[in-house]
């Protein structure tokens, strides 16, 4: 009987959801999905992911692995395209952005993307910021000069290499190498930034760095970041979803998710008692 | 309100404008796939052209498809005393698939054994001069190993077990040195894409490296090494100009391997110049070129089975 | 356990035994290559034109023209080859059409190049009344080459990591834009090495040119560079035999006195371009990665 009763509650628990969208004038909501789901060919990935994001604001995405965390983050921008079938919408500004006919070239530029692992081509470091530019039509050697020299400046990565531009990327750290990552996105001036666990592969010491640069770079983006690393999460974030096997099971303001979690199984994972 | 609502729809309008990458996107699709239909067309023109024109010595000269593959007499010019021409392709096949089937037999032994000492026995010695040196030699052109056989295998075949030299023989010495790099590396490919731990286990259980290498690491391989052994064949059944070299090219059934014989390679190199398009002598041609072309699809079709068999396993 | 030590050292002993024997075939040959060939080389040897009957005649003509055919041949198959491997890495689906083209293509590498000769012959020089010509031999060559070149190309493609591919879609480019600024720049020093084993392939091939390129070398004039004059070395129009096809045909027709040197000559300099490109391939690609990745 007893046994009964409480597979019944965790069951229950599963179910149980609690989801805070934001509200605040100062910040208003400049992306948002709505009953978007994510297909890997036959099997469901993501089973709902229902958030809105607030204008520069960093808004945190955690879970296990597997949760779905990094599979919503990469819909957002269709960079899901070739390998799953996205539905629902997905909404910028106003326009659902998850239609055949938008021109996904264009919203890339504005919705930009981090990675796990730093991936500077195999370019030197000017022309990894430079080069998407050029091919956008920024011409002119001045122009490019400032814009390059501008987003190393807000990577916090100009100090270290202003003097060797025309080095190959590939030479750098991994710490530096995210930083121009992150630069060679901002370059284009994008409204949002998608980062996908950026600081995973980074010892602690370019982890904090890194941190400092992202308060910063919101007073400029929108921020969205998927981390496995609470901490992280806690210190640089204003709003946390919690995902957990294809769900949001709570989204609210960072400081009620990890003071105050309504949800059992948030509070079994901000506490550290699994995942 | 209203001034929100213009606002979505000029950022809609941008959104759906068709962007510079996408025309750019468009234009690379087409261009990189017309150069890939390019190909494709190529292959389908090739065996079309060869095959119609192997045809026609069955459909617009009539010879039996029987009598070309099991007559003994080719002299296409001629007819017998029924009045049929003489196209009987029999000793070609055979001498075709006499030097495959041997240098075959003889280069196989010597490839897996190299490409086991290189890969198993002295890995440090087999990196730094075998393979380099056998990778090296799978370039050499053919002509090469034909003027060799021409100047070496050719005399030392009649030293040593008479006739002239040239025959079949002498056309499977050359094949086998031929091959015998080609087979010899993709042979040690097939044992490097054996894990490690396969070793390791077998070595633990107390396996001498012989019974390791016997019993564990060849029979992981063996799909690998049976494809690297019949490249090797639909190479030397393919290869015109060094056997031409030394075969002798006289297109009898061969009798002993020392006697001149011929293969379809060999009569076709020899005897396309010398006939006028569309007459009997040269469709004849036609269809012996039609014969190689099938047979390298069928070595084509080995080496999916192959692979197929070693994907189940 | 005492008859699987002895059965191991025997089956070792052989193995050594066998090893050796293939080296010893292996260097025999290198070596009767170079040592009868080398004393041939002359600037006289490599620079004169050939002599039907007479001795020392040179290899001249049929130097040029394997390189002359060599750079066309790689100049139609290349861009070819790249845009099939870019289509069949970068975009084509993982369905039965992309299976069926690949098969065709392997078919192609796998067809005896003698048939490949025979169809160039067939459409080039008898069809499209093209003659025994320069451009029928690269388009001959072009055909041989294209689908190992593909597949090599494809393998370059493919060693350059999928988040390169990644960072640029996150940039707004295009596919194509990717692979063109990002992809290509980065596989460079592998398909460079590609290239040139394969342009080492094409030099020495034979079978499919004798039919298409023809088996004559009319003299040239190395002053004349009007493509459109018959004795400029660069008329496409012209028959051209090479030095491949040179060492074919004065050992089977056996009217040149000096056959026997001339071949052994011709021999040491193929082989020796031969290692040429395979020496090229591997410092180039090396060197090129290393500027590439260093600082």
């Amino acid at each position: 009987m007893f046994v009964n009763n409480d597979v019944q509650t965790n069951a229950n628990d599963m179910l149980e959801r609690h989801i805070v969208q934001p509200n605040d004038p100062q910040h208003p909501i400049v992306l948002a999905t709505e009953d978007l789901h994510v297909f890997y060919g036959k099997s469901e990935a993501l089973f709902e992911g229902d958030l809105q994001f607030a204008q520069n604001q960093i808004t945190a995405l955690i879970g296990p692995s597997g949760s779905g965390k990094s599979t919503y983050l990469r819909s957002l921008n269709r960079m899901n395209d070739r390998i799953a079938t996205v539905k629902g919408r997905i909404m910028y500004r106003g326009v659902d952005v998850n239609q055949p006919d938008i021109d996904v070239y264009e919203m890339r530029r504005r919705i930009g993307m981090v990675f796990q692992r730093p991936n500077p081509f195999a370019k030197s470091i000017y022309d990894n910021v430079a080069f998407a530019l050029r091919l956008r039509g920024v011409t002119g050697k001045k122009k490019l000069d400032e814009l390059v020299e501008v987003s190393l400046r807000q990577a916090a990565l100009w100090d270290q290499v202003k003097d060797d531009l025309g080095r190959s990327a590939l030479g750098l750290s991994g710490g530096q190498a995210q930083r121009l990552c992150i630069a060679r996105a901002i370059a284009l001036k994008p409204d949002i930034l998608l980062l996908d666990e950026p600081a995973s592969a980074l010892d602690p010491v370019s982890t904090s760095q890194l941190e400092d640069t992202l308060l910063k770079l919101k007073e400029q983006y929108t921020i969205i970041i998927v981390t496995h690393n609470m901490q992280q999460a806690a210190r640089i974030s204003e709003y946390t979803a919690f995902f957990n096997q294809g769900r949001v099971l709570e989204y609210d303001t960072t400081s009620h998710i990890f003071t105050n979690p309504r949800v059992q199984i948030t509070s079994d994972y901000v506490s550290g008692n699994f995942g | 309100m209203k001034e929100q609502s213009t606002s979505v729809a000029s950022l809609e309008r941008q959104l759906k404008k068709h962007s510079k990458a996408a025309k750019l996107e468009v234009w690379g699709r087409v261009v990189s796939f017309s150069a890939l239909v390019l190909i494709v067309a190529v292959v389908v023109a090739i065996i079309g052209f060869v095959a119609s024109k192997g045809i026609a010595t069955f459909t617009t000269n009539h010879v039996s498809l029987w009598d070309f593959l099991t007559g003994k007499n080719w002299n296409p010019g001629i007819k017998d005393a029924h009045g049929k021409p003489e196209v009987g392709a029999l000793s070609m096949i055979v001498g075709s698939f006499l030097i495959t089937i041997l240098s075959a037999l003889i280069a196989t032994p010597f490839a897996i054994g190299t490409a086991v000492f290189m890969n198993e026995i002295s890995p440090n010695r087999g990196a730094k001069i075998l393979r380099p040196v056998t990778e090296l030699l799978v370039g050499i052109p053919s002509v090469v190993y034909g003027f060799i056989g021409l100047s070496v295998v050719v005399p030392f075949t009649r030293s040593v077990f008479g006739g002239s030299g040239f025959g079949i023989l002498s056309g499977t010495f050359v094949l086998f040195v031929m091959v015998l790099p080609t087979v010899t590396s993709m042979s040690a490919d097939a044992l490097r894409a054996v894990p490690r731990f396969y070793r390791e286990a077998s070595l633990a259980l107390g396996a001498t490296q012989w019974q390791t290498i016997y019993k564990v690491v060849l029979r992981a391989a063996t799909p690998g090494l049976m494809t690297a052994v019949v490249f090797g064949m639909a190479r030397a059944f393919g290869e015109a100009l060094a056997v031409q070299m030394v075969i002798g090219n006289a297109a009898l059934m061969p009798h002993s391997l020392v006697d001149p014989a011929a293969t379809l390679t060999s009569v076709l190199t020899t005897g396309i110049g010398n006939t006028v398009m569309g007459s009997l002598q040269n469709n004849a041609l036609w269809s012996l070129a039609l014969v190689l072309l099938l047979m390298s699809l069928v070595f084509n079709l080995i080496v999916r089975l192959i692979g197929r068999k070693g994907r189940l396993q | 356990m005492h008859k699987a030590k002895l059965q191991n050292k025997i089956a070792i002993g052989s193995l050594y035994g066998i090893s050796g024997l293939v080296v010893l075939i292996l260097v025999a040959l290198l070596g009767y290559i170079l040592v009868s060939g080398l004393p041939q080389l002359s600037w006289h040897f490599l620079t004169a034109p050939a002599k039907a009957f007479l001795k020392g005649g040179g290899v001249g003509v049929q130097l040029f023209n394997s390189f002359y055919l060599l750079i066309l041949a790689m100049l139609i198959s290349f861009p070819i080859a790249l845009g099939a491997a870019i289509y069949l890495y970068e975009y084509a689906k993982d369905n039965w059409v992309t299976s069926a083209v690949r098969t065709a293509i392997e078919i192609l590498s796998s067809l005896p190049s003698v048939v490949v000769g025979l169809f160039g012959f067939l459409f080039f020089v008898v069809k499209l009344r093209l003659g025994f010509s320069i451009l029928s031999g690269a388009f001959a060559l072009t055909f041989f080459n294209l689908p190992l070149l593909t597949r090599s190309i494809e393998d370059s493609l493919r060693t350059v990591s999928e988040n390169q591919r990644e960072g640029g879609l996150a940039l707004g480019l295009s596919r194509w834009e990717t692979v063109n600024k990002i992809i290509l720049p980065a596989a460079v020093p592998s398909i460079l090495t590609g290239v040139i084993l394969s342009a080492g392939r094409v030099f020495g091939e034979a079978a499919a040119l004798i039919y298409t390129a023809g088996q004559s070398a009319p003299a040239l004039n190395f002053a004349d560079w009007n493509p459109f004059n018959i004795s400029s070395p660069l008329n496409p129009m012209r028959p051209a035999e090479t030095l491949a096809v040179h060492i074919w045909k004065i050992n089977s027709e056996g009217i040149m006195p000096d056959a026997k040197a001339i071949s052994s000559g011709s021999s040491a300099v193929l082989v020796i371009a031969i290692l040429l490109f395979n020496f090229a391939a591997r410092y180039l690609g090396k060197r090129l990665y290393k500027r590439l990745t260093s600082a």
